[in-house]
């Protein structure tokens, strides 16, 4: 049985828990009538043209874990910001970990997709709100078929919450290949701000492979500040679908930092529907052996005086590969765009490989939109004059690597965690600097 | 200390420098003047170990040693350091914590420890208040957003920082002012002594009123068509390159 059949008998008796008349029951069968129709995206997509799911997909991975296993705090501790008090969401295996996490319904909702989806005072925001973003590709709809827990996080107009939001999920190779679908939904009322944290991290080496949507709706004035950090072990791989849909003076920014993982698939979707939208979209990507990335942007300008901003930098070593597809749509109505792409590029090996393809489909006739891709090796004159200070050969280019991808990190508002991806980056890089001074 | 006999050296094979002789001893300060294009830089780099450049001809003898196949951190190891004419920006990195690099890299090099924190820190602030820099200055990224003044002034803290025998500073003059100038040139001279060279290279007599030269010479076409002390140096201030020129045919 392929893994595409497992899944579609799964749901049929998934089906057979659910609520008939609820009206998600009609967004889950259709969904997973859009996943029996389209199946797993191969090479033959034109989004898919440089990565292909084949090999991840001979695994016959569990989708529920059948097992529950308890995870010790001193085993996962070292994957929080535990620098700054935070509000937690921790899963294991895909299952809620109350031991672990650290939720509120104190004016805001930080709690967990399960609760909402079966509690009564939740249901208007649900009915409003999810699936509403999210695209009805093949995978999105797997997901949401299957939607049974993930974060649940509703800000309410006007606050400001006070310390950032961590969603950490773990896999503990309980079973020797997991599928893991979380689902995750966050409401940013008017005027509202907020940070989140999202990792995704095995624990084993067992084959871990996570299809994971989040959908993100900012009202108007609101502020959301999103950061994935992406530096799972050999064995695991992610698929990342991100759904934002941004009203009018709203400010949402995503930093994807992918420095693991076997392969790693950010399907980054970003909705202006208001004017006034500004949307920023930054990755810093470090690869080395056979690891592959791949950046799916899209940003949509439908309303007019809007700004995004891509910045996405990549550093590839042995026979890595990054792919980076931004796509900017702007339009008939969405005039005076401001839209910024970048993409640079360091090939460190021969054999490393990046793929880059900007898509700019642009209707409106008052727009600013630049893109810019850059692929290259190291600057010898930099190079030269680290190494006229006595920096050796292999410390001046991590050094220089290092440089290189820091600027990514200006944006990030949370000093702790700043450092945390300063220090990753150069430990990935090889370079010992000191932080202290 | 060096010692160049006959060097010819150029990129993909056009020779820039045909054939310089130069000889500097501990204790002296030399300055190299010549007109733009001359190899004034070449000249530099090549010391330096700049790998771009081919040395096709003739030896750099520096302590008694040919180090012409060296690599630039083992030259900057055995005590050479170049003042870069254009020095790089490096972001992310602060000056503090790249100093702080380029010693310890240097102190490995030679199988010793790390230098101790708070000694590192002492010389920081020694040397920062010598060349009038601030405290801020240290920890913002390497010659990001730097003025040029601030660059050079820069380049002459890691100097003072390494304690290098021979230092070699391209146009450390270019894009200082007056002022910027006498702190710079103050900071070399308090760098000199009877141990270690300087070799100045420059397009005006201006900087060496403040770093006056034992000896001044002449680069032209790849080669020192004359040498002189520091009277040739307000000659060429005076009266160009040209009578020179002149003087050769």
């Amino acid at each position: 049985m392929s893994f595409k059949d497992k899944l579609l008998s799964s749901y049929i008796a998934l089906e057979d828990h659910l609520e008939f008349d609820s009206p998600l029951h009609d967004v889950r069968n259709n969904a997973i009538k859009i996943f029996e129709e389209k199946g797993f995206p191969t090479k033959k997509d034109e989004e898919w043209k440089y990565t292909s799911l084949n090999s991840l997909l001979k695994t016959d991975y569990s989708v529920y874990s059948n097992k529950e296993r308890n995870v010790e705090l001193q085993d996962v501790r070292k994957y929080f910001l535990n620098e700054i008090d935070t509000y937690k969401l921790v899963f294991i295996d895909g299952v809620y970990s109350s031991f672990l996490s650290e939720t509120t319904h104190d004016t805001l909702d930080v709690c967990l997709m399960s609760a909402a989806l079966n509690k009564k005072k939740y249901k208007p925001v649900i009915e409003a709100y999810f699936n509403k973003a999210a695209k009805s590709d093949s995978l999105t709809a797997l997901n949401t078929a299957f939607t049974k827990e993930g974060a649940y996080i509703h800000i309410p107009a006007h606050k400001e919450v006070e310390k950032p939001i961590e969603i950490l999920n773990f896999s503990t190779g309980n079973e020797a290949a997991m599928f893991l679908q979380p689902r995750n939904l966050i409401v940013v009322g008017e005027n509202a701000h907020v940070q989140i944290i999202e990792r995704h991290q095995s624990l084993s080496t067992n084959k871990v492979l996570t299809n994971s949507v989040t959908e993100i709706f900012a009202e108007k004035r609101a502020y959301v500040d999103y950061y994935k950090i992406q530096n799972d072990v050999e064995s695991a791989s992610l698929i990342d679908n991100t759904y934002i849909s941004q009203q009018r003076d709203t400010v949402c920014r995503v930093h994807t930092f992918s420095f693991g993982g076997k392969l790693v698939r950010n399907n980054l979707n970003y909705f202006q529907n208001g004017e006034n939208c500004d949307s920023t979209l930054k990755g810093i990507t470090i690869l080395k052996e056979k690891q592959h990335v791949d950046h799916n942007t899209l940003v949509h300008h439908i309303s007019p005086n809007c700004e995004s901003h891509q910045d996405y930098k990549g550093l590839f070593a042995d026979s890595s590969v990054g792919v980076f597809n931004g796509k900017i749509i702007v339009e008939k109505d969405a005039q005076k765009i401001d839209a910024y792409q970048q993409n640079d590029n360091i090939l460190i090996d021969d054999n490393a490989t990046i793929n880059a393809k900007p898509q700019l489909e642009i209707f409106a006739d008052d727009v600013k939109c630049s893109h810019g891709c850059t692929i290259g090796q190291f600057d010898e004159e930099a190079l030269f004059y680290l190494r006229s200070r006595g920096i050796g050969q292999k410390e001046a280019r991590g050094l220089m690597m290092y440089a290189f991808a820091n600027t990514v990190l200006e944006s990030v508002k949370i000093p702790e965690l700043k450092v945390r991806i300063n220090k990753l980056i150069a430990n990935k890089i090889g370079v010992n600097l000191g932080f202290e001074l | 200390m060096l010692k160049i006999k006959d060097l010819y050296a150029g990129l993909e094979g056009k020779d820039i420098l045909k054939g310089i002789n130069l000889e500097v001893k501990a204790g002296e300060v030399h300055a190299i003047m010549g007109p733009n294009g001359s190899g004034k830089s070449t000249l530099a780099s090549v010391v330096a170990g700049k790998e771009e450049f081919e040395v096709t001809k003739g030896e750099i003898v520096y302590e008694n040693e040919d180090i012409s196949e060296l690599d630039p951190e083992e030259r900057a190891h055995k005590g050479i350091f170049l003042s870069f004419q254009y020095p790089i920006e490096i972001p992310g990195v602060s000056v503090t914590n790249f100093i702080k690099t380029a010693i310890n890299e240097t102190r490995k090099a030679k199988k010793m420890d790390d230098m101790p924190a708070s000694e590192m820190l002492k010389m920081i602030k020694e040397k920062a208040a010598m060349l009038e820099i601030d405290r801020k200055f240290l920890s913002r990224s390497l010659n990001e957003g730097f003025s040029g003044g601030e660059k050079k002034r820069n380049e002459i803290f890691q100097m003072a920082m390494l304690e290098p025998k021979l230092a070699i500073l391209d146009e450390t003059d270019s894009g200082l002012d007056i002022d910027a100038l006498k702190v710079v040139a103050n900071g070399v001279n308090k760098l000199r002594s009877e141990d270690n060279a300087i070799v100045v290279i420059t397009h005006y007599q201006r900087l060496l009123d403040h770093i006056v030269p034992d000896y001044v010479h002449v680069l032209m076409n790849g080669r020192i068509v004359k040498s002189g002390t520091k009277e040739l140096a307000y000659e060429l201030e005076e009266r160009g390159y040209d009578w020179i020129k002149e003087e050769l045919v």
